[in-house]
């Protein structure tokens, strides 16, 4: 029992440390991509570490929303954290307290009050930036209930941990053509939740052009590095869910001795890796989505995502 | 569930090929460029000659390893030679294709094209036990709809010559599955065929391009005696 909780906070420390190093990875290879040298990736850690020694501005215009919401957001990725495996193959002691949909709740949560915390400013942008995020949001919902939905059906459960097993047990349910689908849209949506590039550019620094980072533009200091952080640390989280719950649940540590779940963390992060890799080859080979073009875009993965409903519930009957 | 049901690897790949020329329909519905329509067939059809392999080595059959080949040669090479051949401007120079839906539109019709394929097919498959049946039968009935589907969608004379390409894709996809020992010389004759049908059709188009400047269908639908200036 006490050892399931320290693995279960083990997994809290994973994400909180190696989230900046994702993000920087990614950036770093995308610039060497297009033959620029790029940033170290242990930037985003000096970057955390600059905001949180510079002064803090909060505006006196601004409610308790504006003050509590950089906690929210830096919090509930690790909420989601111990509800998924990162590390471990078997359910740890906070698995059953949620399941996936807990999980998606979790994360819009945060991004509800993200949301509102940009309007309480009363910075032009900031309104701007939420409205997109909540019309990408909005859009992406149906998909996140189908995919949802969908592996629970194939699984008989919503506990990613069962989830992972049933993949693992079942190669024929792992190669069937709802798994594929299911995956497609799973990609798709992280790239609209992350606002990855098709949907929205991450590097930009347009304000106007801006979908996820306006909101982020009024806060300061430890404010703002709790923001940056619990943005890398959802993505790493979305990524996490992708390939250990969905993709690739190999390499976990299957036993309870600390020497396996020390040897889960290096295979967890080659596989992060390569999907980072996969990430670079999409961001580098495909502009930015026009605002309006985001709906075909998710309008896509909706459809894989029904075509897996409707396949999955076929094949199985 | 019956699905669970241990399987080789090969069917296993077959099915992970299926899903994956679904996909690729799904995919020709959703471009707007006809150089992009285009590539995603010969992905769907490089599939379609893996899927026939696969099958292939699984009931041991060395006609299938044929129509692999035969369909590499014709869909994969021949044809996309031919379209480059014949209709080189339209390809590279067309961009946004007029079409009769939007694209979330026309991807909900497909959509509901592969689940009605799915609904029709559902009384067969309860007396077939077969596995690859199961899956290769519907998702080929999807095909041969979603394609036939835009055939009608599309205004555009490439798309809508993929458009039939397609649906004998999803027909050969679904074919493979139910006669694996179709004579050889039968399928011989299809792949002849559709290599006349893209010369015919590309032929047709250019000289249509050549005389009134557009190949969109939606437009030519008035009898003109003179080369008509284009809107």
């Amino acid at each position: 029992m006490k050892q399931t909780i320290a693995y279960n906070f083990a997994q809290v420390l994973f994400v909180l440390a190696f989230a900046p190093l994702y993000s920087g990875v990614l950036s770093r290879l995308k610039e060497m991509v297009q033959s620029k040298r790029g940033p170290s990736i242990f930037q985003p850690y000096r970057d955390l570490w600059k905001l949180f020694h510079k002064d803090q501005i909060i505006s006196s215009e601004t409610t308790w929303i504006f003050r509590i919401t950089p906690y929210l957001v830096f919090i509930t990725p690790l909420f989601v954290t111990i509800l998924i495996p990162v590390l471990t193959d078997y359910p740890l002691v906070f698995a059953f307290m949620g399941d996936m949909l807990a999980g998606g709740f979790f994360l819009a949560l945060g991004g509800f009050f993200a949301a509102l915390a940009a309007v309480d400013t009363g910075n032009p942008y900031g309104p701007m930036g939420a409205s997109r995020t909540r019309m990408v949001g909005f859009l992406a919902e149906p998909v996140f209930m189908i995919v949802f939905f969908t592996v629970s059906f194939v699984a008989q459960s919503t506990i990613p941990y069962i989830v992972q097993q049933r993949w693992i047990a079942s190669p024929a349910a792992f190669f069937s053509p709802a798994h594929v689908l299911l995956l497609i849209a799973f990609l798709m949506l992280i790239l609209a939740e992350g606002g990855r590039i098709p949907v929205d550019n991450p590097a930009g620094h347009f304000e106007l052009a801006m979908i996820d980072e306006s909101k982020g533009l009024e806060f300061s200091g430890r404010d703002a590095a709790l923001m940056k952080w619990g943005g890398q640390m959802k993505f790493l989280v979305l990524g996490c869910i992708f390939l250990n719950v969905l993709l690739a649940p190999w390499g976990l540590a299957q036993g309870r001795a600390i020497p396996q779940i020390l040897i889960a963390v290096p295979l967890i992060s080659i596989k992060l890796f390569l999907f980072v890799l996969v990430l670079l080859s999409i961001e580098t080979s495909l502009a930015k989505l026009r605002l309006f073009r985001i709906s075909e875009f998710l309008g896509a993965a909706f459809i894989a995502s029904v075509t897996a409903m409707i396949t999955s519930i076929f094949f199985a009957s | 569930m019956s699905m669970s049901a241990q399987i080789s690897a090969p069917e296993a790949l077959n099915t992970l090929s299926a899903g994956l020329i679904l996909l690729s329909a799904f995919a020709m519905v959703a471009t707007r460029q006809v150089q992009g329509v285009v590539r995603y067939f010969v992905i769907q059809s490089l599939l379609l000659a893996a899927s026939c392999f696969l099958l292939g080595f699984a009931l041991h059959s060395v006609h299938l390893y044929a129509l692999g080949a035969i369909t590499i040669i014709a869909k994969v090479v021949a044809i996309p030679w031919v379209l480059k051949r014949t209709l080189a401007r339209e390809l590279y120079v067309r961009r946004e294709i007029e079409q009769a839906f939007n694209i979330p539109a026309s991807l909900l019709w497909a959509l509901l094209l592969a689940i009605v394929s799915v609904l029709l097919v559902g009384p067969i498959m309860s007396a077939t036990p077969d596995p690859i049946i199961r899956i290769n039968l519907p998702i080929g009935l999807a095909g041969v709809l979603i394609g036939g589907f835009s055939l009608v969608a599309r205004r555009e004379a490439v798309p809508q010559l993929i458009g039939i390409l397609a649906m004998e894709n999803g027909a050969f996809f679904a074919g493979i599955a139910i006669a694996a020992d179709l004579p050889l010389i039968a399928e011989l004759m299809v792949a002849f065929n559709v290599i006349l049908i893209v010369v015919i059709v590309g032929l047709v188009a250019r000289n249509i391009e050549e005389t009134i400047g557009t190949t969109e269908a939606g437009a030519l639908q008035e009898l003109k005696e003179e080369p008509v200036s284009w809107r």
